[in-house]
């Protein structure tokens, strides 16, 4: 019996599937809401910011989670470049996780308006009020918007083909819970 | 129980699995990034977007960097807001409670070159940014017009498309305007009132309206639509004519506010039930109770280009709470579009004039 366990820890896949979800759903909203004109834009607005912050949370436990848990290996017989994508992959994921939100507050604080969640739930400004520190972050925020959409599809790839066509243990390791023969 | 050590074996897959496998992989990956691109409007290059907005803006008035995209030419101002306390029943809002809260400004005409003369249009504006002292905003641009001359952003888009210059001649379609307008009845209270209103010579003796409407919400949740004005205390009467020149109305401020503070009423109309509320085109009949929630006092003015308004959008959803929008379609439209520009000018504050001369000082 190895010391290295089959699958992701319950709460890690729990945080996983939660915030794959999550994710997803806030990049269709920032999409769709930077091109309508229409009362969608306010009422996406007003999802974005608070499933940010949610978002910006759970990464942090999730970080944690990553780091006191032991992952399962991948398969030892996958090649090299695939190992290095797969590890450049992760990192990307969680660093485009955490950065989207913080410049997400960042711009809005450079913007000089109130970092409002709610009509009423307001959070600190975290950098000050500065036209062109705003202009910066509110481009990074959207092309590494786009930079998180496209590794995502790239893992969603990558987890299907490990499924589907490799059939080894790496999808089945975020699916499952209990080993299986 | 998996070895781990060695692999599971796998029967190869047959040529056809394999192409079936990597098919459909490639249909779940493209399933997704073809829903992010309906979502973000590639598939309908009808819709219109903030962007499409301003780029019309742009076409019809030349892009001057670094300026707003509309109400290009104005001038900070900087006071703030004494509350009468006679709105406290009707909203929650700091800034209706709170003796005295500070504001900046900008007076503006309503045009999308920032070197038009003063007389290009009829229209001032009055942008104003209420800072609570918890720290939430106020945020509203107003208009010297009574209402606004369509209901809906593509209706305000196709307004804008009439004015653009034609490819072949350089110039606007001069039937385009008209033919709009015939085909948009709901503009006739605008048309009224444009065809008697002339470019007045100062800021200071127009009225301002915020067009839209709002919702006041008090401390039990009740909503009451409104819409607001700020009207001239105590200022001479409108009426005296545009002098010769084109930049009188700065002047004429920086004139009238050095001799001492300029103030304006703000009024707080209360819709009756059903006053229109989600359409800035139709004016509310007279009589309509009027609250007088405190008044304006505009203390100094700085250059737009250096003041404190230059990087403040004054975007109509910026609200605090106990003030909240309607579903008038031009206030979202109105703050998609201010975002677009804001993008626009503020990736642009190193090419302003004026940026220029001071960092040279």
């Amino acid at each position: 019996m190895s010391t290295q366990p089959n699958h992701f820890a319950p709460l890690a896949r729990l945080l996983h599937w939660l915030m794959a979800l999550m994710i997803i759903a806030m990049l269709f909203i920032g999409a769709g809401m930077v091109a309508s004109v229409s009362e969608r834009h306010e009422w996406l607005i007003n999802l974005h910011k608070p499933l940010g912050v949610a978002i910006l949370l759970l990464v942090i436990v999730r970080l944690v989670v990553r780091f006191s848990t032991t992952q399962p290996s991948l398969p030892a017989d996958l090649p090299g470049w695939q190992v290095l994508a797969a590890k450049a992959s992760h990192a990307l994921l969680y660093v485009l996780m955490l950065v989207l939100p913080l410049l997400g507050w960042a711009m809005i604080s450079a913007s000089g308006e109130p970092v409002m969640l709610s009509s009423s739930l307001q959070l600190p400004s975290i950098v000050s009020a500065n036209a062109q520190l705003f202009a910066f972050l509110r481009k990074a925020h959207g092309y590494l918007a786009y930079l998180l959409f496209l590794t995502v599809l790239l893992h969603l790839a990558a987890a299907l083909f490990h499924g589907w066509v490799r059939r080894d243990e790496v999808l089945d390791s975020m699916l499952r819970g209990k080993d299986h023969p | 129980m998996v070895d781990r050590s060695s692999p599971p074996s796998r029967p190869p897959l047959s040529t056809a699995s394999l192409t079936l496998r990597l098919t459909g992989i490639a249909v779940v990956v493209a399933a997704l990034a073809g829903a992010f691109a309906y979502v973000n409007g590639t598939f309908d290059p009808q819709r219109l977007t903030p962007k499409k907005l301003i780029n019309v803006l742009e076409t019809n008035n030349g892009v001057h960097p670094g300026f707003r995209r509309n109400h290009s030419k104005g001038v900070c101002v900087i006071g703030h807001f004494e509350s009468s306390g006679e709105a406290r029943s009707y909203s929650t809002a700091q800034v209706f409670n709170e003796a005295r809260t500070p504001v900046v400004g900008r007076f503006a005409l309503p045009a999308g070159n920032p070197y038009a003369p003063d007389s290009a249009v009829p229209i001032r504006s009055l942008a104003l940014r209420f800072t609570q002292a918890n720290g939430q905003q106020w945020r509203t641009g107003m208009n010297s017009m009574p209402v606004f001359p369509v209901a809906t952003p593509e209706a305000f888009y196709q307004l804008q498309q009439a004015q653009s210059p034609l490819p072949a001649t350089g110039k606007p379609d001069p039937g385009a305007v008209p033919a709009f307008f015939a085909a948009h009845p709901e503009a006739a209270p605008f048309l009224a009132w444009i065809k008697t209103a002339k470019p007045s010579a100062s800021y200071v003796t127009e009225t301002y309206n915020s067009v839209n409407a709002f919702y006041l919400v008090n401390a039990a949740g009740k909503r009451q639509a409104v819409r607001w004005s700020m009207a001239p205390v105590a200022q001479d009467a409108p009426g005296a004519t545009a002098p010769e020149g084109s930049d009188f109305l700065e002047k004429d401020l920086v004139e009238r506010i050095a001799a001492g503070p300029l103030r304006w009423q703000l009024n707080l109309i209360l819709a009756n039930p059903g006053d229109p509320v989600n359409d800035a085109s139709k004016a509310w009949p007279v009589g309509r109770k009027v609250l007088n929630a405190g008044t304006l006092v505009l203390e100094s003015t700085q250059p737009q280009l250096s003041g404190e308004c230059r990087d403040i959008n004054y975007d109509p959803l910026v609200l605090p709470a106990g003030i909240e929008g309607s579903d008038d379609p031009l206030l979202a439209a109105r703050s998609a579009g201010y975002a677009n520009s804001y993008l626009r000018r503020t990736s642009e504050v190193s090419q302003l004039p004026a940026a220029k001369q001071e960092a040279q000082q």
